[in-house]
C-alpha cells in the first residue's frame, strides 16, 4: 500500500511538471495568463506530490516494509530509529526522492513569492524550475525507482551503510548539503528566465540574491560538516583530502562565493553582467556536475554511489542543460551590455575583480584535478590519480592571495578614495602583518607558506575586526549608545555590509585552523600493552584495557586509555572499533578530545583478542577547533547579510525596499 | 539572439560532454584481477548441510563456477534466480556449481536459501574467508567461471546473469567435447 502510494505519487509529479513547462512555455510565448497560473499550481503540486512521496518512503522504512525495494536494501530491524529516518538518504535511490522533495520545496517557494512579479521572466524561471524536476522525478519512475516490488520480501534487510550510521552528523551533513545544492536551481532558473524573456537588467539579481546567499549557508555549513564528519569518523585525523565527492561540494562553493561578491559590483556599479549570468550558470551546472560525478561510477571515490543507468540519464541532462544554457547565454551576450566602468584602480571593485579572477582560477584548479584522471585515461589509456600534493601546491597560494584581499578589500571604498586615508585605515592591519613575520620567524614555523598565511590571516582579521571597532566607536560618540547596543544596531543597520565581514572573519579562523593544523601535525603509531604509556607532544596517553561488548545492531570492541598532561589526568578516553551486522570491515571511531588550543586524537587501529595488547594511532593537532567554529561564525555571517534591513516600513513593503536600498 | 556567438557556446559544451561520456564507458574500480588465465587457487571446503569436503582438484575436467554470496548482500538476490536456473541449465553436463558463504554464518545462509525458494547447488562453508581471501574478494557477490584444466577463465564483480554464464561457459564445454 505504502509503496503504491510513494510510486503513484512520483509519477504523477512527473506528469504534472512536464504538463507545468509546457504550459509554462505556451503562456510565456503566447502570451496566455491562464495557462501561466496552470503552471504555477504545477509547481505546488509537484510540491504536495513530493512530500506524499517522501513520507511514504519514512513510513516505509520506519515500519520495516521489506517490500519495498529500496527499504529492503537500506532497512534493518535492528538499526535504531534515528538511522532508520535517516536512511532515507543514505543511498542512491532514497537520495534522489530527497532531493526531488528538497527541489520542489525550494521552487513552490520562489514562485510563490516571485512568479506572479516578474512577467515572462518569472513564468519562464518557472519552466525552468519544473524542467529540472521533471528530469529528477523521471530518475525516481526510471532508473532509479525506490519504491520497486520486491517479492517475496526479506524477513530483515543489511542496514545503512555503516559509515552513515555510525555518527549523528550523518543526520545533518546530506540534508545540509542537498539544501545547498538544489537552492541554486532557483538563482539559475531566474538566470535563465532573464536570459530567455530579454529582461536583462538587475531584476534576476535582485530577486535571487536572498537564494544564492541561502543556498550557501547550507553549502559552507555542509562542507564543514562533511570535514567534521571525516574527522571524527574516517579516524586519519585529517579532514579533507580532496576526493573527487568533496571536490563536487566545494567548485560550486567557489563559484557561488565569486558570484556574491560580482553581484554587488553589478548592483552598485552595473558592471559584470555577463560575467556574472556565466557564474550562476556555472554553479549550477556545476552541483549537477558533481551529482554527476558521485552517481555515476566515473571516478572512483570512498562516497560514490552504487552505479547504473542511471549515470546515462545525468549525462543527457548535463548535455543538454549545458548545450542550452550556454547557447543561450554566448548568444544573448552581446545585448548584456554593462554601463558602469573601472574608475580607479585602488578601488573596492578592482578588489572584487581580483577576487573573482583568484575564485575562477580556484575553481578551475579543483575542476582540472577532479578531471584529470579521466582526461589522462581518455588521451594516453592510463589509470592516474591526482593526490593531495598537487591540489596542496595549487590551491595554497590561492589561499593566502585570498586572505590578502580579504584584509584589503573592506579597506578599499567604492570608486576609490584618497590614497593618505587608505594608508592610515590599513595601517593598523599593516602592523600585524609585520609583527606576525617577525614573530613566525623567532619561534620558526616551519614553512614559508605557513608564515605566509599567518602573516595575512593577521592582517585579514585586523582589517576586518577594525570595520566593526571603527563603526562602534562611531556610533558611540554619535547616540551615546552602549557597547552592546552599538554592536547590535551597527550591524542591523546595514546588514549586508557586517554580515559579510563577519563571514570573512570566520573564514580567516578557518584558514588559520588548517594552516595550524595541517603544520603542527603530531603523529604516532605505537602498539601498547595494558599500563604502558606513550608520550606525544606534551600529552602522554596510557592504555588501560580492551574490552568487547554488544549492541543490538553492532559489535563493539573499546579500548580504554588515559590521557595526561605532565601529571594532570584528563580523563579516560575510549576509541572504538564497531562491526555492523553482515559488514567485514570494522568502522573506526576515534576519541577525539578537542579544546580551543589543541585536540589529541586516538584511534584504534588492532588489538589482541586476549586483550594483552592494541595498537593505537596517536594524533595531537592544535587549533582543528577553529574550523569548526570558523565555518559556524562563516554561516552566522550569511544569516545576518540575508536578514531585511530594519527600516520603518509596513511589512509587507519592506522586502521591496530593502531591495531598492540595497 | 546572435545564433553566430552562440555557437560558440555549443563549441565549449561538447568536448565537456565527449569527456564525461568517455567516463561512463570506464568502470573506475575495475581494478584488473591478476586471476583470469591463471591455474585458480587450490581450496578444500565443507559443503553446508551435508558431511562431505569438496576440493578443486577432484574437479578436474569439469567446468566450476564459483559465486561468493552473503545473506546481507543485496545484489546477490537479483542473480540468484539466474544463477539457480543456470546450475539447473547445465546439470549433468559437466559443469559445477558451488556458492561459497562469504563473511556470514550458516544460520543466516540457511533462511536466506529458504526464503529465495531454494538453491539448486551446495553452498561451501569458507571459514575464516581464507578462500575469499585466496581468490582476492572486494565483496559480494563475486563469480569465478574456473575451465576443465583448473584455469580461471572469466572473474564478475557484481551480479552476473543467465545470459552471461552461457556466453562465458558454452564455449569452454564445446572446446571441451572437441579435445
Amino acid at each position: 500500500m505504502t509503496r503504491i502510494l510513494g510510486l503513484s505519487a512520483t509519477s504523477i509529479a512527473l506528469i504534472v511538471a512536464v504538463y507545468g513547462v509546457v504550459a509554462a512555455l505556451l503562456a510565456a510565448t503566447r502570451r496566455m495568463p491562464r495557462l501561466a497560473e496552470s503552471a504555477r499550481s504545477a509547481v505546488f503540486a509537484t510540491f504536495g506530490l513530493m512530500t506524499v512521496a517522501n513520507l511514504a518512503m519514512i513510513y516505509g522504512l520506519v515500519t520495516h516494509d521489506f517490500s519495498i525495494d529500496y527499504v529492503a536494501q537500506v532497512g534493518s530491524r535492528s538499526t535504531p530509529l534515528l538511522f532508520t529516518v535517516i536512511s532515507l538518504w543514505s543511498s542512491l535511490e532514497g537520495s534522489i526522492l530527497f532531493w526531488g522533495w528538497v527541489l520542489s520545496g525550494y521552487s513552490a517557494i520562489a514562485i510563490w513569492l516571485h512568479g506572479r512579479r516578474l512577467g515572462s521572466m518569472g513564468v519562464y524561471a518557472n519552466a525552468v524550475l519544473l524542467g529540472i524536476g521533471a528530469f529528477f522525478y523521471l530518475l525516481l519512475v526510471g532508473p532509479a525507482n525506490p519504491f520497486g516490488l520486491v517479492s517475496p520480501a526479506p524477513l530483515d534487510g543489511p542496514g545503512p551503510n555503516p559509515l552513515l550510521q555510525n555518527h549523528y552528523l550523518m543526520a545533518i551533513h546530506p540534508p545540509l548539503l542537498y539544501f545547498g545544492y538544489v537552492g541554486m536551481s532557483v538563482p539559475f532558473a531566474f538566470a535563465i528566465g532573464a536570459l530567455l524573456s530579454g529582461r536583462l537588467d538587475q531584476t534576476w539579481l535582485r530577486v535571487t540574491r536572498r537564494w544564492t546567499l541561502v543556498s550557501w549557508i547550507f553549502l559552507s555549513l555542509a562542507i564543514i560538516a562533511g570535514m567534521w564528519w571525516s574527522y571524527d569518523v574516517l579516524g586519519w585525523g585529517g579532514y579533507w583530502a580532496w576526493d573527487p565527492v568533496e571536490n563536487a561540494s566545494f567548485m560550486p562553493w567557489l563559484t557561488a562565493t565569486a558570484f556574491l561578491h560580482s553581484s554587488m559590483v553589478q548592483e552598485r556599479r552595473d558592471m559584470l553582467r555577463f560575467w556574472n549570468q556565466s557564474l550562476i550558470i556555472s554553479t549550477f551546472l556545476l552541483t549537477i556536475l558533481g551529482t554527476f560525478l558521485t552517481r555515476s561510477g566515473v571516478l572512483s571515490s570512498v562516497h560514490a554511489f552504487t552505479e547504473g543507468t542511471i549515470g546515462l540519464f545525468f549525462l543527457a541532462f548535463i548535455a543538454v542543460v549545458l548545450v542550452f544554457s550556454l547557447v543561450l547565454l554566448m548568444g544573448r551576450g552581446g545585448e548584456l551590455r554593462q554601463t558602469g566602468s573601472l574608475d580607479d584602480p585602488l578601488s573596492r571593485e578592482t578588489v572584487f575583480l581580483a577576487n573573482n579572477l583568484l575564485f575562477t582560477l580556484f575553481t578551475f584548479t579543483v575542476l582540472l584535478g577532479t578531471l584529470f584522471p579521466l582526461v589522462a585515461e581518455a588521451v594516453r589509456g592510463v589509470k592516474v590519480s591526482v593526490g593531495a600534493p598537487f591540489f596542496n601546491r595549487m590551491t595554497i597560494p590561492l589561499c593566502v592571495a585570498l586572505l590578502f584581499l580579504v584584509g584589503v578589500g573592506p579597506a578599499l571604498p567604492w570608486r576609490g578614495g584618497r590614497r593618505d586615508q587608505l594608508k592610515r585605515t590599513l595601517a593598523p592591519s599593516l602592523t600585524a602583518l609585520v609583527v606576525t613575520v617577525a614573530v613566525s620567524f623567532a619561534i620558526g614555523v616551519p614553512s614559508g607558506w605557513a608564515i605566509a598565511a599567518f602573516s595575512f590571516a593577521a592582517f585579514a582579521m585586523v582589517t576586518n575586526v577594525q570595520e566593526y571597532a571603527r563603526g562602534v566607536l562611531a556610533r558611540r560618540r554619535a547616540h551615546g549608545e552602549s557597547w552592546p547596543q552599538a554592536l547590535y544596531r551597527l550591524m542591523m543597520a546595514n546588514n549586508r555590509r557586517y554580515g559579510g565581514y563577519m563571514a570573512h572573519i570566520g573564514a580567516i579562523l578557518v584558514a588559520v585552523g588548517i594552516t595550524a593544523s595541517s603544520a603542527y601535525r603530531l603523529e604516532r603509531e605505537v602498539t601498547l600493552s595494558p599500563g604502558q604509556s606513550v608520550e606525544v607532544g606534551d600529552y602522554r596517553v596510557r592504555f588501560d584495557q580492551v574490552e568487547a561488548f554488544e549492541e543490538p545492531h553492532r559489535w563493539v570492541i573499546r579500548a580504554q586509555l588515559t590521557a595526561f598532561t605532565g601529571s594532570r589526568e584528563l580523563g579516560v578516553m575510549d576509541p572504538r572499533l564497531n562491526f555492523y551486522n553482515g559488514r567485514a570491515e570494522p568502522i573506526t571511531t576515534p576519541a577525539v578530545r578537542s579544546r580551543p588550543n589543541r585536540d589529541l586524537y586516538l584511534n584504534l587501529l588492532a588489538f589482541e583478542r586476549d586483550g594483552s595488547n592494541a595498537t593505537f594511532s596517536v594524533i595531537v593537532e592544535p587549533l582543528v577547533f577553529w574550523i569548526w567554529f570558523g565555518g559556524f561564525v562563516v554561516a552566522i555571517g550569511g544569516l545576518i547579510a540575508m536578514l531585511p534591513p530594519r527600516r520603518r516600513a509596513p511589512r509587507r513593503a519592506a522586502d521591496r525596499i530593502a531591495v531598492e536600498v540595497a | 539572439m546572435n545564433w553566430r556567438r552562440s555557437m560558440i557556446g555549443l563549441v565549449i559544451s561538447v568536448p565537456v560532454i565527449a569527456l564525461l561520456a568517455y567516463g561512463m564507458t570506464q568502470d573506475p574500480s575495475a581494478i584488473a584481477s591478476p586471476l583470469p588465465g591463471r591455474a585458480a587457487p587450490e581450496f578444500e571446503l565443507a559443503i553446508m548441510d551435508s558431511p562431505d569436503d569438496v576440493s578443486l582438484e577432484e574437479l578436474r575436467g569439469q567446468v566450476v563456477v564459483l559465486n561468493f554470496w552473503a545473506s546481507w548482500c543485496y545484489e546477490c538476490r537479483v542473480e540468484h534466480g539466474d544463477l539457480s536456473a543456470a546450475a539447473s541449465y547445465y546439470e549433468g553436463r559437466g559443469v559445477r556449481f558451488f556458492g561459497v558463504l562469504y563473511n556470514d554464518t550458516p544460520v543466516n545462509g540457511r533462511r536466506w536459501i529458504a526464503m529465495m525458494g531454494g538453491q539448486s547447488y551446495p553452498t561451501l562453508l569458507d571459514n575464516g574467508s581464507r578462500t575469499a581471501i585466496d581468490y582476492g574478494l572486494y565483496g559480494a557477490p563475486e563469480t569465478f567461471v574456473i575451465d576443465q584444466t583448473g584455469n580461471v577463465i572469466h572473474k564478475q564483480i557484481g551480479a552476473i546473469t543467465f545470459t552471461r554464464l552461457r556466453e562465458l561457459i558454452d564455449p569452454l564445454l564445446a572446446a571441451g567435447t572437441t579435445e
